[in-house]
């Protein structure tokens, strides 16, 4: 492999930006993690992160605001069992550092001082260049790449009578050293351009929206992909100003590709989470091996995209990123791990151990999952539905991990009749059950797509970036909550 | 064992007021003509006990500085977690070289010196809980167990948490303005997991408040939680039809929600408000009044000035459902030719009358419909207030709860739902920005099998 720069390499980098500037030495390290390995201690460990964030946002035709901030700090984690302590300290110095430790490390009885394991450095995958993405564009170009899409976007429609567009990146460096020996670093850039849109047609009036990013810097936003996203905001706006009341009641559901992936993230993924099964909390508790989904059905998570949104080298554990298979051909094969869970379960981490910030503790968390693609093609699947809805784009979704039920909200979607696409449809919420709503997926189409990076996703107050997506899907029966009736 | 930091909230405050001064002062030598500075400190912790185990202790510690600079009419903010002089000075150097960038806006600026709070009213929003994580831990034990033992049908947990915290903020700008109040919250939750015939089913109970000695016991707090959680056993899927749907209190709060969203200055500017242009207008039924009152003593969204400085002021916002005002911070009520409301970063204790109905009245008013459990997902449409969300609850006949449904979803328009309310329990829940009593909707359309 032709590694530009050797993992060790990235590490000794960080391990210079963040230690060494912060006169945090190796022996410091130690005596961190010796004070954490007391008693009954099983694993401990160190995460630091130093991140960079900055915004720009056009409303009106003008930027009206650039913001910038600053985060770093370190989090200590300390493990017994199924106990964990924690603590964090934003300033990063030694005596903040022992002093987060003695906090954390008092969830067990004391005891005598633990041994750490020897440091080998964990060398991660190598998805995405270890770039600051900030200064990828000049200040100047991105206020003129805001401006010239208001006025592209304005110039597209004249029923557009709002535009709000920003753009954002993240710099953010980790450095994570374990009580296992398991030391790691991560250069993660984040970028991400939004755009939403206000229509008026009479007394009509509808918003859309589009976006998308990755990790990778700002060249990414290329004159044409960024009028693509103010196209796409503008197309959705327009559509929904023509759309009836959406039904009510069960009925056939067609998914459309990409960003509609949402399904598996909240109906299948959440649940397979290693700490909910653990706990034995999760629907999917002891179904390993059990068909939850028909033998169409494969679903991954993968951490090991390149460039995409919710990709790592390393989680925030130090574990390396995979590709996990949960579903494969309708049989569930797998839980998502942190080391955690992994442990108390007798299996080892996925590498989906994930923090939003080192003022958070690690859980077993998402990557970008996703459904294979199929047989059929997408307008086969349309055309074999005498009478249904055709959902093509989503907001968000939430899940109820004990008893399985799931909603996701449409915000484009139509009536299909006879096999042929029919009006739009008025925004209407989803509602299915997780194990079984798989079952009922009779067709997978041969169009998978992934969404154009924008997930985040939120699990008990933390939100981290993730990617989704799947083939187009036919559902043989989801309950759709509209006002129009059941007819 | 020690939990208090170092750096405590009495003697914070002056270091806190110090370097806003210090952002403001350097701000105006880099030719800022105007800027704020918002410093907080937060300390506290949690514990989270799991099947009469401790689970988690969390130390919690937060610090930041914010600093929004204006260069004429154009402006750039920067923040930091690190409190040393040196990122303070470069957050300042940061947000004025971000402001160079920024376009000529005649509305962005300060908020307008004569609407800035005069003085600071005492609200008894601080009262630090004198509690170590040991004691913490046993009151958990306590309200988890209450949770485990109230049904056979308990079977499993996802703990009960006790939390303290305590935080201080220091707001000052370059009119002159400096303020800051501590606060402190404090807060028992309660989760656990019902079985029966191979289903399960969640919920959850919760207490938060200003001061410990106003919460509930943890042993009520648990002991609701397991009712809650055993009531959901069995549900079924209902058949689709439209009936009246009757919001408990705690649900009701996010109904209300939805009118803050509606008349906040910002979606009111860019028109992605279903409630554009309805100042004076009736937006609910003429039963309905609302009045802001951010003086509440101890209140969880009472404060003395906004995040401009500005002064918060009572005032009825809906009266006999007519809309008496929006929510507006400076610069978008500048934007629509109008005054700050003092409601820069939210609303301040929202206080919806009851029309004088136990939840037991509303329930046989309703006769036959649904009582929301739990309401999911995010399916509503701001601009048209078309709204459509995942549900669970009850069915109700005779005015009687008579089982658990799930797996349905409730749906209609906001603007209709404001106005087809037919009825505001006495039963208020104070655990939010919003207090109100249970709420009862004439109709809405309920999607099932």
């Amino acid at each position: 492999m032709n590694a530009v720069v050797a993992p060790e390499s990235s590490l000794a980098r960080v391990r210079s930006q963040v230690l060494d500037a912060a006169g945090i030495a190796d022996h410091d390290l130690e005596r961190a993690l010796g004070a954490l390995m007391r008693g009954t201690v099983d694993n401990a460990d160190l995460y630091f992160q130093v991140s960079r964030q900055e915004s720009w946002t056009l409303e009106d035709g003008i930027v009206k605001e650039g913001a910038h901030s600053i985060e770093q700090g370190v989090g200590v984690r300390a493990m017994s069992g199924e106990k964990t302590g924690f603590a964090y300290s934003d300033e990063l110095v030694v005596p903040a550092l022992l002093q987060a430790s003695a906090a954390a490390s008092a969830i067990v009885r004391q005891g005598q001082q633990g041994r750490v394991q020897a440091w080998q450095p964990r060398s991660g995958h190598r998805l995405y260049a270890p770039i600051d993405p900030l200064p990828t564009l000049t200040d100047d170009d991105k206020v003129a790449l805001l401006q010239r899409i208001d006025s592209e976007v304005r110039a597209l429609d004249p029923r557009v009578k709002q535009v709000v567009a920003s753009l954002a990146a993240a710099h953010e460096v980790i450095l994570v050293c374990a009580s296992d020996g398991a030391m790691a670093a991560d250069v993660r850039p984040l970028v991400r351009f939004n755009i939403s849109v206000i229509v008026e047609q009479g007394d009509k009036r509808e918003q859309g929206y589009a976006g998308g990013g990755g990790r990778f810097g700002y060249e990414y936003f290329t004159p044409e992909q960024v009028l693509e996203y103010g196209r796409e905001a503008v197309r959705q706006a327009v559509v929904n100003l023509d759309a009836v009341p959406a039904p009510s009641g069960e009925m056939v559901v067609v998914l459309g590709p990409g960003w509609p992936g949402v399904l598996l993230h909240e109906a299948i993924g959440h649940g397979l989470e290693g700490d909910f099964n653990r706990k034995g909390t999760s629907a999917f508790t002891g179904r390993v091996g059990e068909r939850v989904a028909s033998d169409l059905c494969t679903v991954v998570d993968d951490g090991t995209l390149p460039n995409r949104r919710g990709s790592l080298n390393v989680d925030d554990e130090g574990t390396p990123t995979r590709n996990t298979v949960l579903i494969e051909n309708g049989i569930l094969r797998g839980y998502l791990q942190d080391k955690m869970n992994a442990r108390l379960m007798g299996t080892e981490s996925t590498g989906n151990g994930r923090r939003q910030s080192f003022a958070h503790t690690p859980m077993p968390r998402m990557t970008n999952t996703y459904m294979l693609a199929g047989p059929h093609h997408p307008d086969e699947i349309i055309a074999s539905v005498k009478k249904g809805v055709y959902a093509r784009n989503f907001g968000g979704g939430q899940v109820d991990i004990t008893s399985g039920k799931f909603v996701f909200s449409a915000t484009e979607a139509y009536r299909i009749e006879n096999g042929k696409l029919g009006a739009p449809i008025r925004d209407a919420t989803l509602v299915g059950d997780g194990p079984t709503v798989l079952n009922r997926v009779s067709m997978v189409g041969n169009d998978l797509a992934l969404d154009t990076g924008i997930g985040v996703c939120g699990k008990e107050g933390q939100s981290v970036p993730v990617g989704v997506g799947q083939p187009t899907l036919r559902i043989d029966g989801l309950t759709i909550g509209g006002t129009g009736g059941d007819e | 064992m020690s939990t208090r930091t170092a750096l405590s909230l009495e003697n914070g405050v002056v270091s806190l007021q110090e370097k806003v001064n210090d952002a403001l002062r350097l701000a105006r030598q880099l030719g800022a003509s105007q800027a704020e500075a918002n410093a907080s400190f937060g300390t506290g912790f949690s514990v989270n006990v799991r099947l009469r185990e401790v689970e988690t202790l969390r130390h919690q510690r937060d610090q930041g500085l914010g600093v929004t600079v204006w260069l004429g009419h154009r402006k750039g903010s920067a923040s930091t977690s690190d409190l040393r002089p040196e990122a303070i000075e470069e957050s300042v150097r940061k947000a004025c070289a971000l402001a160079r960038y920024g376009a000529e806006d005649p509305a962005s600026g300060l908020a307008d010196a004569d609407k800035l709070a005069k003085s600071i009213p005492e609200l008894s929003l601080y009262h630090p809980w004198a509690i170590d994580p040991a004691a913490a831990i046993e009151l958990a034990t306590t309200c988890e167990a209450a949770a485990l033992d109230f049904d056979p049908r308990v079977t499993n947990s996802e703990g009960a948490s006790v939390s303290t915290s305590e935080s201080l903020r220091v707001y000052g700008n370059s009119h002159g303005f400096l303020g800051s109040y501590p606060e402190s919250d404090h807060s028992i939750s309660c989760s656990v997991v019902a079985a029966q015939d191979g289903a399960m089913e969640t919920d959850y109970e919760y207490a938060v408040a200003r001061d410990a000695a106003d919460l509930p016991g943890p042993a009520e707090v648990g002991a609701e939680a397991g009712r809650r959680t055993v009531a959901r056993l069995g549900g079924t899927k209902l058949e689709t039809c439209n009936a009246p749907v009757l919001f408990p209190a705690r649900v009701a709060r996010g109904l209300i929600g939805h009118l803050l969203s509606a008349i906040s200055g910002g979606a009111l500017y860019r028109k992605s408000s279903f409630l554009v242009d309805t100042l004076g207008k009736p937006v609910f039924a003429s039963r309905v009044t609302i009045d802001e009152k951010p003086h509440l003593l101890k209140a969880l969204a009472s404060a003395p000035f906004d995040d401009e400085g500005v002064a918060t002021t009572e005032r009825r916002l809906v009266d006999a459902g007519v809309l008496g005002g929006y929510l507006l911070g400076s610069y978008y009520a500048r934007k629509l030719g109008m005054q700050s409301t003092g409601n820069s970063g939210g609303a301040h204790n929202l206080v919806v009358h009851s029309t004088g109905e136990t939840f037991a009245d509303l329930l046989r008013t309703m006769d036959r419909g649904l009582v929301i459990a739990d309401l999911m997902g995010s399916g509503v449409n701001p601009v048209t207030g078309d709204y459509s969300r995942g549900a669970s609850g009850f069915w109700v006949e005779n005015g009687q709860i008579q089982y658990p449904v799930t797996e349905i979803t409730i749906a209609g328009n906001l603007k209709d739902m404001f106005q087809g309310i037919l009825g505001i329990g006495s039963d208020v829940d104070r655990r939010g920005a919003v207090l109100t009593g249970s709420i009862l909707l004439e109709q809405m359309t309920i999607g099932g099998s």
